[in-house]
């Protein structure tokens, strides 16, 4: 006869009240570590799909996603003369923030070396490619927009030709896909006013100098386009990702841009691993302490409730220790109920988060690995959570039953 | 002759010491036959819980010896068996409430006797329907103890007494919470279970009325232990 199961169905409401608390606590362990694969799977998503074997980076830094990196845009034609390399693009990436809709919108602007990179790596589920040197756009679908939709972003109008689903920066924020020159053009764009200051302060430092007083048509010239000044070099890009050519020898095309002082270049599984080592490992670090706590918590919450479960049943308990019973059959009562409670939690969790994380703003992934350790971590915490509750009824003298 | 069911000896029990010492049973003998239903009575404070107690091995003695069905079990508050599984072959209990676990069915409260002593789930319930049919609680067999009258309730108490055939059976006020009329009625089961199932029966109790189902009567006083002489038995009907 399992006493535990019929003290439950005895106790069914608290029981089941108690369970569903236990259950959502465990939900949000659960949770925790999906949030934690939903934050490594976003980070390394667009370093993994782009499909780069070498980042080429300004030097002496960690590439565009750990910090601000610059490297020439001419450094794509240098990286395609290195002996191995099959391909060059530029990469181009940066945050912006608009209203859309009336709601503030964060976008991750990537820049496709158009029109090698047509985006053809992209997993569309709706619309095309980047057909156009200019003014196109594909979206991810968190973004909100529509395929046929125009934006304003700078002082272009960009038409969304593609959308894609679950392409989104390490932030979480949707990545929108533009030519490089596009991506620039919305990363460099200043408003008029700041042009014209711009141009009259560079008229002016011009004017004052001993070229403008000798040669007045340098003063007419630093007023024009920043483009039309040779001195000024070309905005510059984010990062240069070069395609080996089959069969290269990848340390032999780093030995070669390693010998070149104005950049570092990273593997694409160094890219990741600093990634991963920067801002994801902070993260994983709070959810792993926020995890700790939530399963000391569910583990007090487990014990406090079997222990009073215990001292209802003192008298029971006497009675079963007068009539004979062995400290096993006692044990048992508390340890199974204990374990049927955080099995039922275990259930509510991981049922209630089939249906809850899908619809959390960041990504959430449960895996297999996940559901068995805390299947672990769960039979660990009931069958220590029942220790105070056996300890209380092992303390138990079979005479209790006579005190009236 | 036949092993007694119980055979107390100079069973002496002293609670705290020095200026706090109470003694509360002072030399006290007995012995009870299978099929022989005692009375204990006495004052409140009297002892005679204390007696039962110690018989029921719940309640160590300071001194004295306990044999039950000719087993050595207490010598003086030296256990010598093991108590628990003793308790669980040999004795059976009622008290003045009926004691039953509130999440079983009667079945269920009977069966668990059963079934902590080892035996199989399919034959504790045969053997659990079987007690509850022979007390006419059958019928409320699949009941929950909250929907059971307090008669009934001690009838399920009683066959859980009887479940492994004890040799002995130690009833605290059995009758106390019941009418008189249910209460001779449980009375009345006591003296039949001797008879029938040849198990010593002592019943501590203060009714009075119920004195004639008693073969014998045994008085504490002061912590002393007397016999009542035959003739203040009322006769049984």
């Amino acid at each position: 006869m399992n006493l535990a199961v019929r003290d439950i169905r005895h106790n069914a409401g608290r029981f089941i009240f108690t369970t569903l608390g236990i259950g959502l606590l465990l939900m949000v362990v659960l949770g925790m570590s999906g949030i934690y694969r939903g934050l490594i799977y976003e980070a390394t998503l667009l370093v993994d799909r782009i499909g780069a074997d070498l980042w080429i980076v300004q030097g002496g830094t960690r590439g565009p996603f750990a910090e601000m990196s610059r490297v020439s845009a001419s450094l794509e034609d240098r990286a395609r003369a290195v002996p191995g390399v099959a391909s060059a693009r530029r990469f181009v990436s940066h945050t912006i923030q608009r209203e859309h809709r009336g709601k503030p919108l964060r976008i991750v602007v990537e820049g496709l070396s158009w029109p090698e990179d047509r985006g053809g790596w992209i997993p569309l589920i709706a619309g095309r490619g980047i057909e156009r040197a200019h003014f196109e756009m594909i979206a991810d679908a968190s973004l909100g927009m529509a395929l046929g939709e125009r934006i304003e972003l700078g002082k272009d109008v960009y038409e969304v030709v593609g959308l894609t689903r679950g392409l989104v920066g390490s932030s979480g924020d949707g990545l929108a896909f533009f030519t490089v020159s596009d991506a620039m053009a919305i990363q460099f764009d200043v408003l008029g006013e700041t042009v014209r200051l711009e141009r009259e302060a560079r008229r002016e430092r011009v004017a004052a100098s001993d070229l403008g007083r000798m040669q007045p048509e340098f003063v007419e010239r630093a007023t024009g386009l920043s483009s039309g000044i040779p001195a000024f070099a070309k905005p510059q890009v984010s990062a240069v990702l070069v395609t080996l050519a089959p069969g290269a020898d990848m340390d032999a095309v780093r030995t070669t841009f390693g010998n070149w002082p104005d950049i570092t270049v990273y593997s694409t599984q160094q890219q990741k691993d600093l990634l991963l080592s920067g801002m994801v490992d902070k993260a994983k670090r709070q959810l792993g302490l926020f995890r700790v706590l939530l399963i000391l918590i569910s583990t007090i919450i487990i014990a406090l409730i079997i222990y009073t479960l215990t001292l209802d049943k003192v008298r029971d308990i006497a009675l079963l220790k007068l009539i004979g019973a062995r400290n096993g059959v006692i044990i048992a009562l508390i340890l199974q109920q204990a374990l049927l409670m955080g099995a039922v939690g275990y259930l509510i969790a991981w049922g209630l988060g089939r249906f809850a994380f899908p619809n959390f703003p960041r990504l959430v992934i449960i895996e297999s690995a996940d559901l068995l350790s805390l299947a672990v971590i769960v039979a660990g915490i009931s069958t220590a959570a029942s220790v105070l509750g056996i300890w209380k009824a092992m303390r138990v003298e079979p005479n209790t039953v006579l005190a009236a | 002759m036949s092993t007694p069911a119980v055979e107390v000896q100079n069973l002496r029990k002293v609670y705290g010491s020095g200026h706090t010492e109470v003694v509360a049973v002072r030399d006290a003998s007995l012995s009870i036959a299978r099929g022989e239903v005692v009375g204990m009575l006495g004052p409140s404070g009297s002892g005679k819980s204390t007696i039962l107690t110690a018989m029921a091995l719940i309640n160590l003695p300071t001194s004295g010896r306990i044999t039950i069905d000719g087993t050595p079990v207490l010598d003086g508050p030296k256990a010598l068996v093991d108590l628990r599984a003793f308790r669980r072959q040999h004795l059976g209990f009622v008290f003045q409430k009926a004691n039953l676990i509130p999440f079983l069915t009667a079945l269920e409260n009977v069966q668990i006797a059963l079934e902590v002593n080892d035996t199989s789930p399919r034959e504790a319930k045969r053997r659990a329907m079987e007690l509850l049919d022979y007390l006419d609680v059958g019928p409320r067999a699949h009941n929950l103890p909250v929907a059971l009258s307090g008669g009934e309730q001690q009838r399920v108490a009683v066959a859980r007494a009887l479940a492994n055939k004890p040799g002995l059976i130690l009833a605290d006020e059995p009758t106390a919470a019941l009418d008189s009329q249910r209460g001779r009625q449980v009375m009345e089961l006591f003296g039949k279970v001797a008879r029938e199932q040849n198990a010593g029966v002592v019943v501590v109790t203060h009714d009075h009325r119920t004195l004639d189902v008693f073969d014998r009567i045994l008085e504490m006083e002061d912590g002393g232990l007397i016999e009542r002489p035959s003739s203040q038995t009322q006769s049984k009907p």
